[in-house]
């Protein structure tokens, strides 16, 4: 009896060969972490390290509770920070519409050369954060709200260039053959077959990448690209840790408020 | 008797989004007043513009002509740096996010442990990495640790809640089968959870390893390792050849990821 049972083959999940791979797979991530780690730290200076917790204390201490007089020197900054937002939204867009009608499959002009180029410089503005391009603009245009402003807009075109290319290479193309039909030029096509289908989405992708941009927009000033980042900037430079955890406070809530802006008009439009 | 009805003989577009006739004039006037208002609050210093002008020429022409080559090794730490800051930190990240995004599902946590993972989540969602980094960078000190723990922290946020919405998302029959055979909670998640969202949970680490290493270019800017900082001390010192070969190189980094990332997740389903 017990011969048969020592016969009877045990189900697994996985053949031997699979186990052995899948084992050797996670051996090779642990070995990977581990110099990865090691290469990390190399110049990690761990006294800071240990100390962390009572400077995290200490921070705390003095940043609580917020200095709230300093509010009336936040008004401004907020209004700038606004603006930035707003503005390169804007400038997002106006670059962004003629980049993603290029890139679309069915409505570029030329297959060959502007599509590549279009798709290009969607993918390059898309890998650059806007605070690298601030910190660039900055450099060629000097501090203030105008770095910040092109920083935004440049950095918005491969965000909406890109959600837009997609979206109009969806549309339905039984309307196209319908405006077409009745002898329509370029122009009357795109704009009485393509625009009406690719526009509620357009509207909803302008408004999510606006309260994106507040919540970037907030942090330019660090590189000196206007806005209440500078004033961040500007406390935290002479230790004032009460008036930065107002400042975080105030961004906190400008970015609820905007969040909630975005969705409700998101909700109205789709 | 001859006045019969005059019907228009223009077709006139119907108006897209905005249906009531006052609301489009109110918008339309509403959005001018503020385009004025906001624009006259730009200040622009011509003349600062016209000496940056030579700068932005300088720019581009190190951009076409990058300098790879007169501060390679600078480049090479910061590569370095940022790359081992992204792995290690998505690692720990997901690890830590595992249980947290468990304990936010609300169809297998008990309803204290749903509400602090939750409100966990909300912390770290709400924080922009570069203000994390520098709150990271004053109690680390400067260096790849600070940038290690920011992204770690905002990657928590990331995976929790997009795990736990996948977990509340599951196939509740395959959940109620293992139920019925008598197993345990931790025998439920593993083999009535687990088997459901692995593979989404495979996906979405990729993609986090993706936004890490565009992050961890940027967080560098506060101080907090890695590849910014290299780009924030050429950029300080004009060198924009080098700066140019340093956007170069991030470029292609976050290509080579985003492509290779589809490619991996496309392969995973």
């Amino acid at each position: 009896m017990s011969v048969t049972d020592a016969q009877t083959p045990i189900w697994r999940h996985r053949t031997p060969k699979a186990r052995l791979a899948l084992w050797g797979g996670w051996l090779a991530c642990v070995a990977l972490f581990v110099w990865c780690w090691e290469m990390m730290t190399q110049r990690t200076i761990w006294a800071f390290v240990y100390d962390a917790p009572r400077a995290a204390g200490d921070l705390l201490g003095r940043a609580v509770p917020p200095k709230w007089d300093y509010i009336d020197s936040l008004i401004w900054p907020l209004w700038d920070t606004m603006n930035i937002a707003t503005l390169g939204t804007l400038l997002g867009i106006i670059l962004a519409v003629p980049l993603a009608f290029l890139a679309a499959n069915n409505t570029t002009p030329s297959r060959l050369v502007l599509r590549p180029i279009a798709l290009f410089l969607i993918v390059a503005s898309r890998s650059i954060n806007s605070l690298i391009w601030a910190l660039l603009l900055v450099s060629i245009l000097g501090p203030g709200i105008l770095a910040g402003i092109i920083a935004i807009g440049l950095r918005s075109v491969g965000f909406i260039g890109k959600l837009l290319y997609e979206a109009i290479e969806e549309t339905d193309v039984k309307q196209v053959e319908a405006v077409t039909a009745t002898g329509a030029s370029q122009a009357q096509i795109l704009n009485y077959a393509i625009v009406p289908q690719v526009l509620p989405t357009f509207y909803g992708i302008s408004v999510f990448r606006w309260d994106i941009n507040i919540r970037e927009s907030a942090i330019l000033g660090l590189v000196g690209a206007g806005g209440i980042g500078l004033q961040l900037q500007a406390s935290m430079s002479v230790l004032a840790w009460n008036q930065v955890s107002l400042i975080l406070l105030v961004i906190l809530g400008t970015v609820v408020l905007s969040e909630w802006v975005s969705a409700k008009v998101r909700h109205a439009i789709i | 008797m001859s006045d019969a009805t005059t019907y228009p003989t223009r077709w006139r577009k119907p108006p897209m989004m905005v249906k009531s006739r006052f609301w489009r004039i109110a918008l339309t006037l509403g959005a001018i007043v503020y385009l004025a208002l906001a624009l006259s609050t730009v200040e622009v210093n011509w003349a600062r513009v016209v000496e940056g002008m030579s700068r932005a020429q300088r720019f581009i022409a190190g951009f076409l002509q990058p300098d790879f080559t007169s501060r390679s090794r600078d480049i090479w730490i910061g590569i370095g740096e940022s790359l081992t800051m992204t792995f290690t930190s998505t690692v720990v990240g997901v690890l830590i996010s595992i249980p947290i995004g468990l304990g936010a599902a609300r169809n297998i946590a008990p309803r204290p442990v749903y509400l602090v993972c939750r409100s966990i989540i909300a912390i770290s969602r709400s924080l922009q990495e570069v203000i994390i980094a520098i709150f990271f960078v004053a109690l680390f000190g400067f260096g790849a640790f600070a940038g290690f723990l920011t992204l770690s922290f905002a990657t928590i946020g990331f995976i929790g809640k997009l795990l736990a919405e996948d977990i509340e998302d599951i196939d509740e029959k395959q959940a109620e089968a293992i139920r019925a055979t008598g197993a345990n909670w931790v025998q439920l998640v593993n083999y009535g959870v687990q088997p459901q969202v692995m593979p989404r949970l495979i996906g979405l680490s990729l993609y986090r390893l993706d936004i890490n290493f565009r992050e961890s270019a940027v967080i560098g800017i506060v101080g907090a390792g890695g590849i910014g900082g290299t780009l924030n001390t050429a950029l300080g010192r004009y060198e924009y050849d080098t700066a140019g070969a340093i956007l170069l190189i991030i470029i292609a980094i976050v290509m080579l990821a985003e492509y290779s990332s589809g490619y991996l997740r496309r392969f995973l389903k």
